[in-house]
């Protein structure tokens, strides 16, 4: 082929070429990332700002480079900044892992809560504060309760993915396994509700509507570690994830290793679930709601997992703002993070204009 | 193993394939009176079977000629209303499922997918938070009222942006429920009494709803099961997909829009009696399916016996395990359905939609 050919194209679609690497120039795909960043980011400054002792945004970003007084960085750095980074990063692994659900599943319904790995993290929890009963002092509500949601949802995950294998994982079955156990745990966990006594009722009502309360340094390392990790997993997972999108015998002629490609995402997905939800509790919705709201800003074709990461973010460190400043009682943010984001969702599928499918 | 009839005859048997179709119309009509045979055993043993258990011979003379002994106190006041009623809810949640399912064609789709559930849930809190009701048959003239001003919001929102596709009826309803949900959780974390209220509601039980809640949602649940057998032929041409549907000459907008009511009358009905037992709904069309095949025509009254089997059976089955006490039904179906469920995906090709 001779070099002076015309470089065949899409019209309105410019490539950008780069050696040998070659991408479609899609503004929206670099843009609406870059403005959700900012405006997660801008979101977690007003965050650490509001409270009892209120700091300009401004100052929080001067702060948190490393000036400002000795009470100001107390304030900031010990207190409150714990809080906002991990609403920041558990709305980033809830995103992330529902758009990659949604992506292998082919379905805009799959999510972390459908496929009852939230639903096991859960049981997990609440089997603690219920069955631990009085014993449940501050240290082991501490450690404990994060550690329990994590091994109920990895548990619950491998109870899935092992009951789906049959000469390799299908993805329909994988789905309907998933519903089969969500509904099992669901129940195991209103019966739990059921034989506790009305208090600890309540504070097991509490940590199942989420909740970022008192959470420190110790909540952030691990969700960093899992978001990072996975964040770089996915980027080297996405042209799997593309080929996915496409059903499963296309993404075979592709040259995809099903199998493999699948259980490495899933894992993924999972991983990221479950941390989140032992962060800060099932934030309902989120891995749901922030996947498809990301498809229709970014108008790409399938749950973009970068984007619905993002949205994610802004999502829960939105709702922590409006739940600890703008209402007269202070709500835990998962109420207010689906209270906001799913008539946003809404909005955006009453405007829109051509048919997408996830 | 029954498969789809596409599969059993391939191109070019032609007389095979005119021969199959009629064997495989009666196997399925002496399968569905065999359902229908279950659904009258396990109503009586829904009568029978419980902290004091009666003779299936006692039970005859309680129906028929009641002398007025206890056992034909417990038949006819307690054991009847909640035999009927779990027949009804059951086969109104199997149904649903089928067509929402059907509507939506998604399997992961549940008969509260619509709002439903949530709008009930929400409505039933509200009830119970403002106004002070704590009677089932108060709370379900709100449930219902919920569940219907739910399922119209999420239509309206659903189809307003072009036609509504499939994705876009369930997204729609995925937001709406999402954004009740939080709703109610907020009610329920302010006030303790309603949470007390709604953590019994939301396990989903049959126990002391008497023959007059039936009554009050027996209009609701026969206009529901009418406008769902009306549906079913338009339901087979829609699993082609819209354009395809649109031209074989279906109207799409008047099938949904049936479909939808349809969903939301069985659904909304059934969950102010019991609470959301959405397990029901979600499972018992994919069993129902493995038998019949994707046809609607078979698969809608399959569906709804099942799930009239289903919930009865599992009623009964909670009366026996912990008697004389007893676990909800909602917690028995999950418990015992869930691990059915799972043997059944794995050992057959379930008919993928």
């Amino acid at each position: 082929m001779s070099a002076a050919t015309v470089a065949p194209g899409v019209p309105g679609r410019r490539a950008v070429r780069v050696g040998p690497v070659s991408a479609v120039w899609r503004p929206r795909a670099v843009l609406v990332p870059a403005v959700l960043a900012v405006v997660a980011l801008l979101l977690a400054a007003v965050d650490v700002g509001r409270g009892d002792y209120p700091i300009g945004v401004l100052d929080v970003l001067r702060i948190v480079l490393g000036g400002g007084g000795q009470a100001d960085r107390f304030v900031v750095v010990e207190l409150r900044l714990p809080r906002a980074l991990t609403a920041l990063l558990v709305g980033a692994a809830l995103g992330m892992s529902g758009a990659i659900l949604q992506s292998v599943a082919r379905n805009p319904l799959a999510s972390p809560d459908l496929l009852g790995i939230t639903a096991g993290a859960s049981v997990g929890a609440v089997a603690l504060i219920v069955l631990g009963g009085g014993v449940l002092g501050g240290a082991l509500a501490l450690v404990g309760l994060p550690l329990a949601a994590l091994l109920g949802g990895l548990l619950t995950a491998t109870a899935m993915y092992l009951l789906a294998w049959r000469r390799g994982v299908d993805g329909f079955r994988l789905v309907l396994v998933g519903i089969a156990l969500a509904a099992l745990l669901t129940s195991s966990t209103s019966y739990l509700l059921i034989v506790a006594d009305i208090t600890q009722a309540a504070q097991a009502t509490v940590w199942l509507t989420g909740s970022l309360n008192g959470r420190g340094w110790e909540h952030v390392v691990p969700v960093l570690l899992a978001v990072g990790g996975s964040a770089l997993l996915a980027l080297t997972g996405g042209a799997t994830l593309s080929a996915l999108r496409l059903g499963e015998d296309s993404a075979r002629a592709l040259g995809v290793r099903l199998q493999a490609g699948q259980a490495a995402l899933l894992a993924i997905a999972v991983l990221l679930a479950s941390v989140a939800v032992a962060a800060a509790g099932p934030l309902a919705f989120v891995a749901l709601i922030a996947p498809q709201v990301a498809l229709r800003l970014v108008r790409s074709a399938g749950p973009p997992v970068f984007a619905g990461g993002l949205v994610g973010a802004v999502l829960v460190v939105g709702g922590d703002v409006v739940a600890r400043t703008v209402l007269p009682v202070e709500l835990p943010v998962g109420i207010v993070t689906a209270a906001v984001g799913a008539p946003y969702l809404l909005s955006l599928l009453a405007r829109r204009t051509r048919r997408l499918d996830a | 193993m029954t498969r789809t009839a596409a599969a059993d005859a391939p191109a070019g048997r032609v007389p095979q394939r005119t021969a199959r179709p009629a064997r495989r119309r009666v196997r399925l009509l002496v399968g569905l009176l065999g359902l229908l045979v279950l659904a009258v055993v396990v109503g009586v043993l829904g009568i029978a079977v419980g902290a004091r258990s009666i003779a299936p011979v006692d039970v005859w003379t309680a129906l028929v000629a009641p002398t007025g002994t206890d056992d034909d106190v417990v038949v006819r006041a307690l054991r009847l209303p909640r035999t009927a009623l779990g027949l009804a809810v059951g086969a109104a949640l199997g149904l649903a499922g089928a067509l929402i399912q059907g509507h939506t064609r998604n399997p992961l789709a549940d008969p509260g997918l619509l709002g439903v559930s949530a709008g009930a849930a929400f409505a039933v809190c509200l009830a119970v938070y403002a106004f002070g009701v704590s009677s089932v048959t108060g709370s379900v003239w709100f449930a219902l009222a919920g569940a219907l001003l739910a399922s119209v919001v999420v239509f309206l929102l659903g189809t307003s942006g072009g036609g509504g596709s499939p994705v876009t009826l369930a997204l729609a309803g995925a937001a709406v429920t999402a954004f009740l949900t939080a709703l109610t959780s907020g009610l329920v974390l302010l006030d303790s009494v309603t949470l007390d209220a709604y953590r019994f509601w939301v396990v989903g039980s049959l126990v002391g709803r008497g023959d007059d809640v039936l009554a009050q949602v027996a209009p609701f649940l026969l206009v529901g099961l009418l406008l769902a057998l009306v549906n079913a032929p338009a339901l087979d041409t829609l699993q082609m997909g819209e354009d395809v549907a649109r031209g074989l000459g279906q109207r799409i907008g008047p099938a949904r829009l049936t479909g939808v009511a349809a969903i939301t009358l069985l659904t909304g009905a059934a969950v102010a009696v019991t609470g959301p037992i959405a397990f029901v709904g979600l499972v018992v069309p994919h069993v129902a399916r493995a038998i019949t095949g994707p046809a609607h025509r078979w698969l809608l009254p399959y569906s709804g016996l099942l799930g009239a089997v289903l919930l009865v059976g599992a009623d009964v089955v909670g009366r026996v395990l912990v008697r004389p006490a007893e676990l909800p039904v909602g917690l028995v179906l999950a418990v015992v359905g869930a691990p059915f469920f799972i043997a059944l995906v794995r050992r057959r090709r379930l008919v993928s939609l």
